[in-house]
């Protein structure tokens, strides 16, 4: 069902002067993915992958496809200048100046879709009928980056990409990231968001990573934005035999919506995943997590962390499915999601879902709800501390049993700042 | 120094503290004795200021002020200090920090400067050192996967670091070796002065042998039902609990 009539015609009219206008290798694929888009429409409250994220208020604004005006990046909120990294800007999606990197090439999207690597991996892994916004952005994107790890390279310093925005008017963006990592080679690379002005922004990205034979890529993603800014995100990773792929993502109090799509498709065996979130919401914000593993391969390995800590009128949902295929024996797959209320208008719905068709695995999950614990509050108020130190305490130790798992120490130490800065705005009053 | 008068508390409907007179002075060391679910460690809480508890009737002074006007933590900062009967684990947040938050806040309410780095490094040797407690564990997830005996001892670590004018050990001796049990009666007895005073909760004559009393009290079903002098606790090692179920209406 189509619900925003208006921006729906507006991306078909999009739609129909990019096919007039391309000279690139993807009109297929575009053409099944805008079909795809039109048959489905934007996701309503009667698709169950949306049920407690209604996207259409967010949808109302007159969005426009052009910024007409400068990103500017001036840091932003997510401060990192302690971390040595290669660094790219993306002005409104738009890459800036490329660092260069042994072993890596790193372009524009734009400059290189007729390119072996994205004709032979962009768009290949996604199902655009189960992903509407997906199969939105496969049909629309313009520009993007693409990373691409020669094989046996070992990337000396991660890469650090900065998503500025800053619109003139209501903007509708969608990014597109394409990173392969070829056999035994090595990435780390961090998304972080930089947002000017006040105007609507709604971002729909896709990033699709391949992580091929003995590779390992680390991937953070830092939602650190204001409220202006709405984020529907599509994270799609394809995992060959022997590698390693770890994804952190961390949403913090600020952007009204954020959506979170992380599906891992192990197509190989004795791959490795860890998936560590934590979302720290207020306001009226809605943060919503839904992640996939779909174990399809025997001796695999997923452990996936999520934590979640609700202040004010915050919702945020949590869904986590984990597929064992029939013929993935051997599996180990674990799944955990812990939340902390701190107010009681807050709200998450956690829905862990195992489907599990193997009979030799080992999996687990579990999902809490809580607020603090009276007797660590009392236990440490009796010695002195007061109710907000005490509080603040709490919070800490639950949040940053997430963010010891980050093995980069700038972006750990960053993210543990930005936690205690916005945490302190975060009570109620006790 | 703290002066309990018909002190009355309950949980929901439940009246468990049915009147409970103590007087307890600078210098001194009461012993509280009675049967599982007497009330001993209801009343701890409730001078700590467990909000689980509801104060029905009575009064509380500790140094003058109105024990039960103050908020939980304001209570340890003036000075009260309860050694838990079961300390609870806190995953995440680490002995070393949580000790030094307590003492900076402590400080800040006497209007003292934080310590300083240094200053607290050397305290907390110093206190480690007296209560024989493992170096290794001072950096740790405060009491997690701590055995029961490195509770207690924890318990009596922090109260070394804090230095209360009041300190309830509610059971601190259940649970300890007899090497553990030494080691902490010798610590307490270190840190006994005549300004400050200890209330000993416990169901072993055995740690009254280390840590002297000057008083003894039997609690029972929410009330003080006898006082005496150390020789009650050798009578009460004897004879048991059944021959005092009447109460006694004086208080030492
Ligand atoms: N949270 C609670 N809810 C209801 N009743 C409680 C609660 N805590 C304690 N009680 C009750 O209060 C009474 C006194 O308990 P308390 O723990 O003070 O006893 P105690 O003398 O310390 O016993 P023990 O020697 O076993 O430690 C008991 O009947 C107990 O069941
Ligand atoms: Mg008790």
């Amino acid at each position: 069902m189509i619900i925003t009539t208006s921006l729906y015609d507006q991306l078909s009219a999009l739609y129909a002067d990019k096919e007039t206008a391309a000279n690139e290798g993807f009109s297929r694929l575009r053409a099944a993915a805008f079909d795809s888009f039109s048959a489905n429409g934007f996701p309503t409250a009667k698709n169950e992958e949306w049920r407690f994220t209604p996207v259409a208020p967010f949808l109302k604004e007159a969005y426009h496809f052009q910024p007409a005006a400068d990103a500017v990046s001036d840091g932003g909120m997510a401060d990192l200048s302690a971390l040595d990294a290669y660094e790219v800007v993306l002005n409104n999606g738009a890459p800036g100046k490329l660092p260069s990197i042994p072993g890596v090439k790193i372009s524009a999207l734009r400059d290189v879709l007729n390119s072996p690597a994205p004709q032979a991996y962009l768009g290949q892994s996604i199902s655009l009928s189960q992903s509407s916004f997906a199969a939105l952005n496969t049909a629309l994107f313009s520009d993007g980056l693409l990373i691409e790890v020669e094989k046996n390279t070992v990337v000396d310093k991660p890469v650090l990409i900065t998503h500025a925005y800053n619109a003139a008017w209501p903007f509708f963006a969608q990014p597109r990231l394409l990173v392969v990592a070829h056999r035994s080679s090595k990435l780390e690379f961090i998304e972080r968001y930089v947002v000017d002005g006040q105007q609507a922004l709604f971002v729909n990205s896709v990033t699709e990573c391949f992580v091929a034979e003995n590779a390992r890529v680390d991937q953070y993603n830092l939602q650190v934005t204001p409220p202006n800014f709405h984020l529907v995100n599509f994270t799609q990773v394809s995992q060959r035999a022997d590698s390693l792929y770890n994804n952190h993502t961390y949403t913090l109090p600020g952007a009204s919506l954020v959506r979170n799509n992380l599906h891992l498709d192990l197509q190989a065996s004795n791959t490795e995943s860890h998936l560590y979130g934590l979302y720290l919401a207020g306001g009226r914000q809605l943060v919503d997590n839904h992640t996939l593993v779909n174990h399809a391969n025997p001796h695999c390995f997923s452990n996936e962390l999520y934590k979640g800590v609700l202040a004010d009128a915050a919702r945020a949902v949590f869904n986590g499915k984990i597929m064992v295929q029939l013929d993935a024996q051997k599996t180990n797959a674990f799944q955990q999601n812990n939340n902390m209320l701190l107010s009681d208008k807050a709200v998450v719905d956690s829905k862990p879902q195992l489907e599990i068709f193997a009979d030799d695995v080992k999996c687990s999950h579990g999902s809490t709800l809580g607020s603090f614990d009276e007797s660590s509050l009392f236990y440490l108020k009796a010695r002195g501390i007061g109710e907000s130190s005490a509080r603040n305490m709490l919070v800490k130790a639950f949040a940053f049993d997430v963010t010891r798992q980050m093995p980069l120490a700038a972006v750990r130490d960053c993210v543990e700042a930005l936690i205690t800065e916005k945490m302190e705005s975060l009570y109620e009053p006790a | 120094m703290l002066s309990i008068k018909n002190l009355q508390a309950g949980i929901d409907d439940k009246q468990i503290l049915k009147g409970i007179n103590l007087e307890v002075n600078a210098g001194e060391v009461h012993a509280i004795m009675g049967p599982n679910g007497s009330g001993k460690s209801s009343l701890a809480s409730v001078l700590a200021g467990r909000e689980t508890y509801e104060v029905t009737g009575g009064e509380v002074y500790f140094d003058g002020k109105n024990l039960l006007d103050m908020p939980v933590e304001d209570r340890a900062r003036e000075g009260l200090f309860l050694a838990f009967q079961y300390p609870v684990e806190i995953p995440g947040v680490s002995n070393i920090n949580f000790l030094r938050t307590a003492l900076n806040e402590i400080r800040a309410y006497r209007q003292q400067p934080p310590i300083d780095a240094k200053e607290f490094l050397r305290l907390t040797k110093e206190k480690q050192q007296l209560v024989e407690f493992d170096a290794k564990l001072v950096n740790r997830s405060l009491n997690e996967g701590f055995s029961g005996g490195e509770k207690k001892r924890n318990e009596i670590f922090q109260l070394a670091m804090l230095e209360p004018k009041l300190a309830i050990l509610d059971e601190t001796d259940s649970g300890l070796d007899i090497d553990a049990l030494r080691v902490v009666s010798n610590g307490v007895n270190k840190l006994r002065s005549d300004k400050n005073a200890f209330i000993v909760i416990t169901h072993y004559q055995r740690l009254l042998e280390y840590i002297v009393p000057d008083f003894v009290h039997v609690l029972y079903n929410g009330r003080i039902v006898k006082s005496g002098t150390k020789e009650l606790a050798l009578e009460l090692e004897e004879r048991g609990y059944d021959w005092i179920k009447e109460p006694a209406y004086s208080n030492s």
